[in-house]
């Protein structure tokens, strides 16, 4: 196959002999997000009793067939629309022939030349705030294999069978990724797209989604080096470390004058090294053919179209439609199109109210609250119409943003409405002229040697406000005190 | 039961044994025992590999009270046998194959479920090239088949054909009112054609392949070996029906077959294929086919030379279709979840002695030619050239179905042979389907009608091959040979 | 085309998983040779343009609906296994 790539300068990596630069292509396994297997009726849920989602199709008992699931199929359609990408209105499955106690039927129904999706894009967002454009090449729908367990005995692994059959979208970019951040950012904007879809819950640790990672490296712009394949890494950071470890590796192979052998690598956890799979040493002959017990997979064009107009808005266009309507920067946007949730409740903060107080209140206040208690958004006590009454009561001149702090941290942990704690605290903010007056008075009294000094030196005049802060119980409206002050004090 | 009672129960046919049930001249019970001793005192064909006596007793039992309540199913009380291919629920089901050992299914097939929903009756699982891959019924791991049928004078052992050997000879030798069979490129046809019995392969998608062990899934179908035409159309009728657990099963409604034999031909054309005039075939076969033309001519039928150019080379394309499939519908059998074990250093010398030790010499024969041509680099030169080999065999049949109504051929180039005659050639055996394995191909239903005994004494078939779906005119063209041929000839029961 | 020489033989029973004793090796060869010599006819004819059949129905893929309708019943798979404990299928050791 001829390699189709960008030609694009990225991080280079010093070598004892020059720089290199390492290419990068992913091969993401999303797992559907469907009741039953792809091609039986068996559960697709996670866990469970071994063996206990395993239908005799899932078993490969003799004589048992596949029947295809329809709902599966509509999430590698509405995925590949997500992506950009081309919908083939006519794919097959083929047999992937290879021998693994995991793998039941000594093959996997997989597509390998006529795939349900096409080339497609995603916009790849990058640390920096910039971004770059990574091709998919295609997207095809599969099995999951089984489970086998090395560990519960020394001489024998034990089989489960329940992942096996589990319909898997495979998502093949194309070797367009040009450093551990990429990749790893790559992957992170695929898991967001595919939340906002539907199509994939992205549980990593689950397994439901994970990467194969080919990794090789050449000299800038130079001839391609020979790729080796990372199976199975499923987290961001294990992308990252992965590549990093394995594009050293073969700069370090190359530099003492070695070569590069193509072969599939495992990522191990422990140690953050790549190491070679015995396994899969002499299975690269995989005999596919077109599975006869399947016909060829026809899409109605008239279904496409009405997933296509059911699809919901994806992070790309919501985060325009963020900077766009609510005037937020690049850096908040990002934040909040991460997930759908987030962005609904900052929009229901938002809406009516100031954006740029309130996107600070969402992602910093908010957000930062969630993080520190380990909590979902859904499970929070203050709901977007508490949060949106706090930032009234700020607005509306009642309580200061500083007071504002405190009654959040209130609302966090009891969930009661702002307008009450302020009530219930006495916390409303004090705009009486004489009242601040007789604090400010009380102050210069106690200390007249700072009315000297702040003559001389007005920096000081910050610790004023503070003590006149102070002693209001912060509830003196910070503006009134400010003029205030400077007439009492005489300084301009 | 007088012996002379037991071999009035034996001479029915399905048609006249359900008459007789329905009439109440005879039990289920009555009829079903005397069937299980008949399987008793025939072990020396080996037509049977497991009995089920005791299953076959208590079905009947079911369709006598059925029949005592007046509301009798449409196979009430027939003892019929099944290939072993077909996975029986709590019967051991096993290919004929010591891969699958002791192999025990939880699950029923959907074609016999068909049957003993209609009410039928099982005898056993009846006996079969391992796989199905064979022509001869020698290579099943429970040894050969012998045909009830013998050369005049002669008491040397003849095969019944194969794959579907067992049902064939079963339902020769009157051990069942007939049987289930499956047919990938002549296995039910060529032995129906050795064994002077009907068999159907039905249109590639008529019959449910679920629950079917399955040889090459493009090409597997289902259909009955019985003892005439209409039986065959009865026990078409139950075995037939959409099931939404084969992608490949066709969502149509089943047409009346039992109906369709009584169709007259007159009006209809028939096509005679000049390709299947096959170099060194006895004269006794080109003899019978000028006749079974005759025959149609006299019933009304036009005649009409056709030409499908590529028939010589179905065979070949055959063989790599259907090795192909299977190298990797086998490869579940691989000692892991079911069936044989065997004791290796590590996985892969376990799944090595094991497929070593349970397959045999054929079954592993195509296993790696198959294995052969998917593997990388020889794909394109073999695979995909023979799929394009098969469009073109394909549109051979449906360029000559615009002139014609069916097709009539002669079944197999030539009578039973011998037990270990064309054991040493595996290519002299292949071409024992050479006109049968087209209608494979095509995804075509084909008939075998006996229609005479060549001067040996030996049965031959004549085949009818018809469109795709139209069974009918099928079941209407192979009643109307048979009405003419008058074959009424037995075999002489040698065997008890 | 190629004839089957021993070594693909051992290629071939190796990618198939079947045990061959190095003494059946070059008699299978020249067997399976023997069968491919007859299938190599094929190469007479003219596919120019011809598309593969893949199938022998002319129908598109039904699909089923996305309900959870088998499984739950471990015993049913594994009651035919040569060696099963715990619910588990136990297979000689895999060395990944
Ligand atoms: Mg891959
Ligand atoms: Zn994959």
């Amino acid at each position: 196959m001829a390699i189709d790539m960008i030609e694009r300068r990225g991080k280079l990596i010093p070598g004892a002999t020059g720089d290199w630069e390492v290419i990068i292509g992913l091969e993401v396994h999303a797992q559907v997000a469907s009741n039953a297997k792809l091609f039986s009726g068996a559960s697709a849920a996670y866990g469970g009793d071994p063996n206990a989602h395993v239908s005799l199709v899932d078993a490969a008992m003799p004589g048992m067939l596949p029947v295809i699931n329809r709902f599966c199929v509509e999430q590698a359609i509405r995925t590949g629309l997500g992506l950009k990408a081309k919908i083939n209105l006519l794919s097959r499955f083929d047999r992937k022939n290879y021998f693994y106690p995991d793998l039941p039927a000594g093959y996997q129904i997989s597509q390998y030349q006529h795939p349900i999706v096409g080339e497609g894009e995603v916009e790849v967002d990058l640390d920096d705030g910039g971004s770059v454009p990574v091709r998919i090449e295609r997207i095809h729908l599969e099995q999951d294999a089984g489970k086998s367990i090395h560990d519960m005995d020394p001489d024998f692994t034990f089989v489960d069978l329940n992942r096996a059959g589990v319909a898997l979208m495979e998502i093949v970019s194309k070797p367009d990724l040009r450093s551990s951040e990429e990749a790893a950012a790559y992957l992170k904007k695929l898991r967001a797209i595919l939340r906002a879809l539907g199509t994939c819950d992205g549980n990593m640790d689950e397994g439901s989604l994970r990467a194969d990672v080919n990794v090789s490296v050449r000299r800038p712009g130079g001839e391609l080096g020979t790729r080796c394949e990372i199976k199975n890494v499923n987290s961001m950071r294990y992308v990252a470390m992965a590549v990093e470890y394995e594009a050293r590796r073969q700069i370090g192979v190359i530099e003492d004058g070695g070569r590069i052998r193509q072969e599939t690598r495992l990522f191990d956890v422990k140690t953050g090294e790549t190491r070679s799979m015995r396994s899969k040493e002499d299975a690269h002959d995989y005999r596919y053919f077109p599975d006869p017990d399947l016909l060829p997979l026809v899409l109605d064009p008239a279904w496409v179209k009405e997933i296509e107009a059911s699809l919901p808005e994806l992070p790309d266009a919501r985060k325009q439609r963020l900077i766009a309507e609510y005037g937020l920067s690049s850096y908040d946007a990002s934040v909040l199109v991460a997930d759908g949730e987030r962005t609904a409740f900052f929009e229901a903060v938002a809406r009516g109210r100031d954006p740029k107080l309130s996107v600070n209140w969402v992602t910093q206040d908010f957000f930062g609250a969630l993080n520190k208690a380990g909590l979902e958004l859904a499970r929070s006590k203050v709901d977007a119409a508490k949060l949106g009454g706090l930032i009234d009561l700020i607005s509306d001149g009642t309580i200061s943003g500083r007071i504002a702090k405190d009654v959040f941290e209130r609302m966090f942990e009891t969930g009661d409405a702002p307008g009450d704690i302020v009530a219930r605290e006495g916390l409303r903010q004090v705009t009486d002229l004489t009242a601040i007056e007789q604090v400010i008075d009380a102050v210069m009294a106690a200390n007249p040697d700072k009315v000297a000094e702040v003559r001389e030196k007005p920096k000081a005049f910050g610790w004023w406000v503070g003590q006149v802060m102070k002693a209001s119980g912060g509830k003196a409206n910070p503006n009134a005190v400010n003029e205030l002050l400077r007439k009492k004090l005489q300084i301009d | 039961m007088t012996e002379s009672r037991t071999a009035g129960l034996l001479g029915h046919t399905l048609a006249g044994a359900l008459d007789g049930l329905k009439a109440k001249r005879f039990s289920a019970t009555e009829l079903t025992r005397a069937y299980i001793q008949a399987v008793e005192e025939a072990r020396a064909l080996n037509a049977f590999v497991l009995e089920t006596p005791d299953k076959a007793l208590a079905q009947a039992a079911d369709a006598d009270k059925r029949y005592a309540q007046g509301a009798p199913r449409p196979l009430d009380g027939a003892p019929l046998g099944v290939k072993d291919l077909f996975c029986t629920e709590g019967v051991r089901s096993t290919a004929c194959s010591n891969i699958l050992g002791n192999f025990i299914p939880t699950y029923e097939s959907t074609v016999t479920a068909h049957l003993w929903r209609d009410g039928a009756v099982m005898l056993g699982k009846l006996n079969m090239d391992e796989f199905a891959m064979g022509s001869s019924n020698e290579t099943s791991c429970f040894g050969p088949v012998i045909n009830p049928w013998r050369r005049k004078g002669s008491a040397k052992a003849l095969t019944p054909g194969g794959s579907s050997g067992g049902s064939a000879s079963a339902v020769a030798a009157d051990l069942c009112l007939a049987a289930t069979a499956t047919d990938t490129g002549g296995s039910i046809r060529q032995p129906a054609a050795f064994t002077g019995t009907v068999g159907v392969k039905p249109t590639y998608g008529r019959c449910s392949r679920w629950g079917v062990v399955a040889f090459a899934s493009s090409l597997d179908q289902a259909g009955p070996i019985a003892k005439t035409v209409e039986d065959a159309a009865i026990l078409l009728q139950s075995m037939a029906g959409h099931d939404p657990k084969d992608s490949t099963s066709l969502p149509i409604k089943t047409p009346d077959f039992r109906a369709a034999c009584a169709r007259s031909v007159k009006g209809l054309t028939i096509g005679v294929p000049k390709e299947y005039r096959a170099p060194g075939m006895p004269p006794e076969i080109e003899k019978l086919w000028a006749q079974g033309i005759a025959w149609l001519q006299d019933a009304g039928a036009a005649i009409k030379d056709i030409s499908l150019p590529h028939t010589k080379y179905a065979l070949p394309c055959y063989y790599i279709v259907a090795p192909a499939e299977a190298s990797s519908n086998l490869a579940r059998y691989d000692g892991m979840r079911f069936g044989h074990r065997a004791q290796g250093r590590d996985l892969v010398e376990t799944y090595e002695r094991s497929r070593g030790e349970g397959f045999g010499a054929e079954v592993k024969r195509r296993i790696l030619i198959g294995t052969y041509v998917l593997s990388a680099g020889y794909y394109d030169a073999y695979y995909l050239r023979a799929q394009k080999v098969r469009t073109r065999i394909a549109e051979d049949f449906r360029a000559a179905f615009e002139d014609v109504d069916a097709i009539l051929t002669p079944t197999a180039p030539s009578a039973a042979f011998g037990l270990g005659e064309k054991a040493g050639d595996p290519v002299q055996m292949y071409l024992n389907d050479i006109f049968t394995v087209t209608a494979n191909l095509a995804g075509l239903p084909g008939i075998s009608v006996p229609s005479a005994v060549d001067a040996q004494g030996l049965p031959l078939g004549l085949q009818v091959i018809g469109r795709a779906l139209d069974e009918e005119t099928l079941f209407a063209v192979a009643a109307a040979l048979e009405r003419a041929a008058g074959f009424s000839a037995k075999p002489t029961k040698w065997w008890s | 085309m190629s004839v089957i020489d021993k070594s693909t033989v051992r290629r071939v029973a190796r990618l198939a998983r079947i045990a061959v004793p190095e003494e059946h090796l070059e008699p299978l060869a020249q067997e399976l040779s023997g069968i491919m010599a007859w299938i190599v006819q094929l190469e007479e004819v003219d596919v120019a343009g011809v598309e593969p059949m893949t199938s022998a129905v002319d129908v598109s893929l039904p699909l089923r609906a996305d309900n959870v309708t088998d499984g739950g019943d471990p015993e049913r798979v594994l009651c035919n296994a040569p060696r099963a404990e715990d619910g588990f299928f136990v297979v000689p050791k895999v060395v990944e």
